[in-house]
């Protein structure tokens, strides 16, 4: 669905050095990037502010052309075939809206009908399914101005899908959303992808969308990907091994056992740190025998701070 | 059926969604056309047939660009600058649909709108306090040609500015500089008839005529029909041309701001 081989876009750009002087640096936003994605899967695209995730997708989408490098995107050539690979595919900027700010919901979903030219018996029932899928009922009279953040995302979406693109590619659509709306988009997404076979890409920095919905997660840094797999290849890469959470029946100082250091002690209750090769039954069993244990949790190894590590180069970049 | 015809229809209800605001600036058109109007009677009870214009040619002149001013937007500007300068033009490059096909169709939408809403204050005003020349249907006919034609010149003209944000990271020198050329060069200040010599031939056939003085001239029958038609179309044509040939250049050395 999406084959992107070696590309790197560079952005000129001039600073003042002096009154009238100006110096020309070339900024790499993207740079050595390849990678494909198969048609069905659920891609998260990662990484942290500046990282060159926009400029991918603009050059997915035909508004940048690359540097070097080549993009396909369903086989089309984005930046030459912009027109005809944009009936196929839909994008959703979480930041920015198709959408006509003036004018009710109903109007702007109607002109996209115009747009990508969708037969009237076809649009009607695809806009009755998403009109019922993210339950935008209520407010499809509504003009685009009054809706809150999450109805005009839920807008915004119906409007990328109204054509039945093949692809669908999302840049940070839960931005600003609260629980319930984020679950509402997400619960669509997992079923848009499942059911109907969609494939996604999705930039986020919730990282609550990507353990909920992502096949796969793409970590890029400095224009380059540093990390390439499923969530628990990513957990595998962190240093840290998962968490042992006790409660002691008495408080007491930090527990004793060979490799396990204990990260922090509360009263009666510590947080064990587990090396990644450790058996988390064996050391239940030798805490039980030496200590009278309340209650204990195995915690995985936090996702945030996985990818917290990733960005700051902790971890070594290795192609996945 | 293309797109085109629904973005110019969604243009014009955007554009009339706010009829109370639209009819204020007509009476503010209408206010400014008054002292407009008695300088001008001034001017010509100076000199009566200044330009070949007669003191009531002159009194139509200043009212009827006062209700055309809103449509052909001598005062510049369109919302493409801002979506320009935020990235939001993101979203209009992606679209199945060119830029300027696009930005075109919602411009006519809008200059219909306009025209709609802020004409009829400046116009009544006018006749019902002075005399004022009723021009023939034919006329009429001639005259609505060139408004239209006006339209797509002032269009243009102001889509050239916006485009200048892909290059520049602040548009209000460039905003500034059509501002006056635009006053001063479409007879928006003075009718370009009163500018003597080189300067009046000259401003004739710059475009910025196209938009008021152009439009005036047929309407007062100052002017053959055919000869201003076809100097407005030649100015449409050569404009939406260079903006065809700049949208290319801007997509090329695009940058998106802001992510």
């Amino acid at each position: 669905m999406i084959e992107v081989t070696d590309v790197a876009r560079t952005f000129t750009v001039r600073r003042r050095t002096g009154r009238f002087r100006r110096v020309r640096t070339t900024v790499r936003a993207v740079d050595g990037m390849s990678f494909t994605v198969p048609r069905g899967q659920f891609l998260g695209y990662l990484g942290p502010n500046g990282a060159g995730k926009s400029t991918t997708i603009k050059m997915l989408t035909g508004i940048l052309t690359p540097s070097a490098g080549s993009v396909r995107v369903c086989g089309l050539d984005p930046s030459r075939q912009r027109t005809t690979l944009a009936r196929r595919i839909g994008v959703v900027f979480g930041q920015r809206t198709t959408l006509w700010w003036d004018l009710p919901l109903r109007d702007s979903l109607a002109l996209v009908r115009r747009l990508y030219r969708v037969e009237s018996a076809a649009h009607r029932e695809r806009l009755d399914e998403l009109t019922a899928l993210l339950e935008l009922g209520p407010f499809l009279d509504t003009p685009v101005r009054q809706l809150s953040l999450g109805q005009r995302m839920r807008g915004d979406l119906a409007a990328a899908l109204l054509h039945a693109p093949e692809l669908l590619i999302l840049d940070e659509p839960t931005i600003g959303l609260d629980v319930v709306s984020k679950a509402t988009v997400r619960g669509f997404l997992e079923r848009l992808n499942t059911e109907r076979g969609t494939t996604i890409l999705l930039t986020t920095h919730d990282l609550g969308d990507i353990e909920r919905l992502c096949d796969r997660v793409l970590i890029v840094d400095r224009g380059r990907p540093v990390f390439d797999g499923d969530l628990p290849a990513l957990r595998a890469r962190a240093d840290t091994g998962r968490t042992l959470v006790v409660d002691l029946a008495e408080p007491g100082p930090p527990v004793d056992l060979g490799g396990v250091t204990v990260a922090r002690v509360a009263g009666p209750r510590q947080w064990l740190a587990l090396p990644p090769d450790a058996n988390p039954a064996a050391v239940i069993a030798a805490l039980s025998a030496r200590y009278e244990i309340r209650d204990l949790a195995l915690r995985e190894p936090d996702i945030e701070e996985v990818v917290a590590r990733l960005y700051q180069g902790v971890v070594s970049p290795a192609a996945g | 059926m293309s797109v085109h015809p629904w973005v110019a229809w969604y243009a014009f209800r955007r554009h009339t969604a706010y009829p109370l605001g639209a009819f204020t600036e007509g009476l503010t058109n209408t206010v400014f056309g008054l002292l407009r109007a008695y300088i001008l009677i001034a001017v010509w009870a100076e000199r009566p047939s200044l330009g070949g214009y007669d003191v009531t040619d002159a009194v139509t002149f200043c009212f009827l660009t006062q209700a055309l001013l809103g449509a052909v937007q001598v005062f510049g500007g369109m919302d493409l600058t801002a979506r320009i300068r935020t990235g939001d033009v993101a979203i209009d490059l992606y679209r199945p649909v060119g830029l300027l096909g696009w930005w075109l169709a919602d411009d006519v939408g809008r200059a219909l709108a306009t025209l709609l809403l802020r004409a009829g204050p400046p116009l009544l005003t006018g006749a019902i306090i002075f005399d004022l020349r009723a021009p023939s249907p034919a006329r009429a006919a001639a005259f609505a040609a060139a408004f239209a034609l006006a339209v797509l010149v002032s269009f243009a003209l102001r889509y050239l500015v916006a485009l200048a944000m892909f290059w520049l990271s602040d548009d209000q020198g460039v905003q500034m500089i059509s501002l006056v050329l635009t006053l001063f060069f479409s007879g928006m200040v003075l009718p370009l008839v009163v500018f003597p010599g080189a300067l009046g031939t000259a401003a004739g056939w710059l475009p910025w005529s196209a938009l008021i003085q152009v439009p005036a001239d047929v309407y007062l029958g100052k002017r053959d029909v055919a000869g201003a038609l076809a100097f407005q179309a030649a100015w449409a044509a050569a404009l939406l041309a260079a903006a065809h040939l700049v949208t290319r250049a801007a997509r090329h050395r695009l940058v998106v701001q802001g992510g």
